[in-house]
């Protein structure tokens, strides 16, 4: 496409070679700080991770390290004390799992036929159906906590990881049916009317032809809706209490309130294992990232 | 009478099968009615009624948005929101369009930048702000590295002053942000056609001008959008302020989604809550909407020039 095109010039191999050079030192001279800049957080939190709390109060975060341990990932794997009990963030990090991968798998099911429907089965009112689905979108959170929290107790899942996944499910619906429906409009309409007019039904049409198109667009909702639940904090904090919060609110809770001693490094390693899973779901599936956010955000 | 039987049968499954995918779409459709609509009509009503610790359905008339707009902490936490909403989508526009440009010449390990560029967004508002915390306190981060290798004037405590905590925000919710940015307009950047940039260099335009004049121009509407999406962010910051200032020093990083917070869950001041929720969906569909049928008409225009 238009890609080729671009690629055809070097905007770096062009004029006398000295102005060559100095581009080219400017260009990846820029990109070298920034990279910097983007790194230095998760380096100097990696590092503190294995220093021993005396130094880091002592020296401060960024410093060259001296004593190493890795006795820190432990601790804030399984021995921290949080609010009475002392497991670690483990609990918290399990909460979220349970939370986030079922709310994941929920909510691409339901986006992928939903998208399926409203793209390819017409019907009166379907614009509208798609709308008010898509609403749920850009709804702030804000809105909905009061109401939530009284539905979620007359269901009794107040303060439950089941009160979360059926949240999550709802609200992520809105995102992968939008990100469905966008993809597979582009699937050719001729292709669903020669399966009709064979006799194939709804059902058939969706095993037959849609799901053997579907996995990129399903991989961009699992990686949306896993990052996304993963890393959310507001309806963790508001729905959930004690040893049923997510990971997110155990880390505030444990990092904000402190009164007395602090355990940086302990800390540090907590928060490097609330950060894991999404990065490496990033690291693993970057393209579909990129992917998601680009069909997210400009449809 | 199996004649008879099978026909009528055989007409209710093919009534159903017709049916088939608005029956597939009633839960959501159904979830969304609730989620949506209802909820959003329930908070609205709750900002005008009587409740305070505890719901109380009366009607209590509006008064409770006349006093959140005469709270401090509400007018303080807009004018914050303003002023880091601006700051925060121009700088990563710029940051990001910086980043888009110079992986554009064609560099070498592009993958590599990219994927380092854009890594915070895969990390929580949560761990951001925690990290960036400790980095930004003069107890534990630059300031204290500055001192022990013997700079000892050296100050840097923005995070724990009044009239510069606000811009830690700003620059932790950019370094998040950016490769967002940065992302969108590389394809954008992409699609644009390499004859246009040749042209005006046989014309013998600077690389920097040419994006200038030429190139940025051409993509306008990508920054449009990531524009919206970025102040939609903004408006719905609560996170990230909380891990990193907790909307302090006193009020000076607050913002309303914190105020909203307060109001309902720590103040018990539910209606007031519900109506500065309200302002915060008021504030959302002032970007939206005109962007929603800005688009809408550019579609439609587009279809006649092509029809």
């Amino acid at each position: 496409m238009a890609e080729a095109t671009h690629e055809a010039f070097d905007p770096l191999a062009t004029g006398s070679r000295r102005r060559q050079i100095r581009a080219k030192a400017t260009v990846y001279g820029l990109l070298l700080f920034f990279a910097l800049l983007y790194l230095s957080p998760l380096f100097i939190i990696v590092m503190n991770t294995f220093r021993p709390l005396e130094e880091i109060v002592r020296e401060g975060f960024i410093s060259v390290p001296g004593l190493l341990s890795s006795q820190y990932w432990l601790e804030a794997w399984s021995g921290f004390c949080l609010g009475g009990t002392c497991e670690g963030v483990s609990p918290y990090f399990t909460n979220t799992l349970l939370m986030t991968v079922p709310a994941t798998i929920l909510s691409t099911a339901f986006g992928v036929v939903n998208g399926y429907a409203l793209s390819k089965w017409r019907f009166k009112y379907d614009t509208w159906v798609f709308g008010l689905i898509t609403l749920g979108v850009f709804l702030p959170a804000q809105m909905t906590l009061l109401p939530w929290a009284f539905v979620l107790g007359k269901l009794g899942l107040a303060n439950t990881i089941g009160g979360l996944v059926l949240v999550h499910t709802v609200q992520g619906v809105s995102f992968t049916t939008l990100f469905c429906r966008n993809y597979f409009v582009a699937v050719p309409d001729d292709l669903i009317k020669a399966a009709r007019i064979d006799g194939a039904g709804f059902w058939r049409i969706f095993r037959r032809i849609i799901l053997p198109l579907s996995p990129p667009i399903l991989i961009v909702c699992v990686i949306w809706q896993f990052t996304g639940i993963w890393n959310e904090f507001l309806y963790g904090t508001v729905l959930t209490s004690g040893t049923n919060q997510p990971i997110t609110s155990a880390i505030v809770a444990f990092s904000g309130s402190g009164t007395g001693q602090r355990h940086y490094n302990v800390e540090a390693a907590a928060v490097i294992f609330a950060a894991l899973p999404p990065l490496f779901i990033y690291l693993i599936g970057g393209k579909y990232f990129v992917r998601g956010l680009t069909s997210g955000a400009v449809k | 009478m199996p004649e008879n039987t099978t026909p009528t049968r055989a007409s209710w499954w093919q009534k159903l099968t017709d049916w088939t995918p608005q029956l597939v779409l009633l839960p959501t459709l159904f979830a969304a009615a609730i989620y949506v609509v209802l909820f959003s009509l329930w908070t609205l009503w709750i900002s005008v009624s009587q409740s305070t610790l505890l719901p109380n359905m009366a009607y209590g008339g509006f008064g409770e948005y006349a006093a959140l707009w005469q709270s401090k902490r509400w007018t303080v936490a807009y004018q914050n929101l303003f002023l880091f909403g601006t700051l925060y989508v121009l700088g990563s526009l710029f940051v990001g369009t910086l980043l888009a440009i110079l992986i554009d010449q064609r560099v070498k390990f592009e993958a590599m930048w990219r994927t380092i560029f854009l890594y915070p967004l895969a990390i929580s508002f949560i761990v951001t702000g925690t990290v960036w915390r400790w980095i930004f306190h003069p107890q534990t981060g630059v300031e204290k590295a500055l001192n022990d290798v013997g700079w000892l004037s050296a100050q840097f405590d923005w995070i724990t002053d009044r009239d510069m905590a606000l811009y830690v925000v700003v620059f932790t919710g950019i370094w998040h942000a950016s490769g967002f940015a940065m992302a969108l307009i590389l394809a954008g950047l992409r699609s644009v056609d390499g004859d246009l940039v040749k042209a005006a260099q046989i014309d013998g335009a600077s690389m920097p001008r040419i994006y200038r004049r030429v190139v940025l121009p051409t993509i306008w509407p990508i920054f449009v959008a990531v524009t919206v999406v970025l102040l939609q962010f903004a408006i719905k910051t609560y996170d990230l302020v909380v891990a990193l200032t907790q909307g302090g020093p006193g009020v000076a990083t607050t913002v309303p989604a914190i105020v909203v917070y307060d109001l309902m869950f720590e103040r018990g001041q539910i209606a007031q809550g519900a109506a500065a929720a309200v302002m915060i969906l008021v504030g959302l569909a002032i970007v939206l909407i005109p962007y929603v049928l800005w688009t809408g008409w550019r579609a439609r225009k587009e279809g006649q020039n092509h029809g």
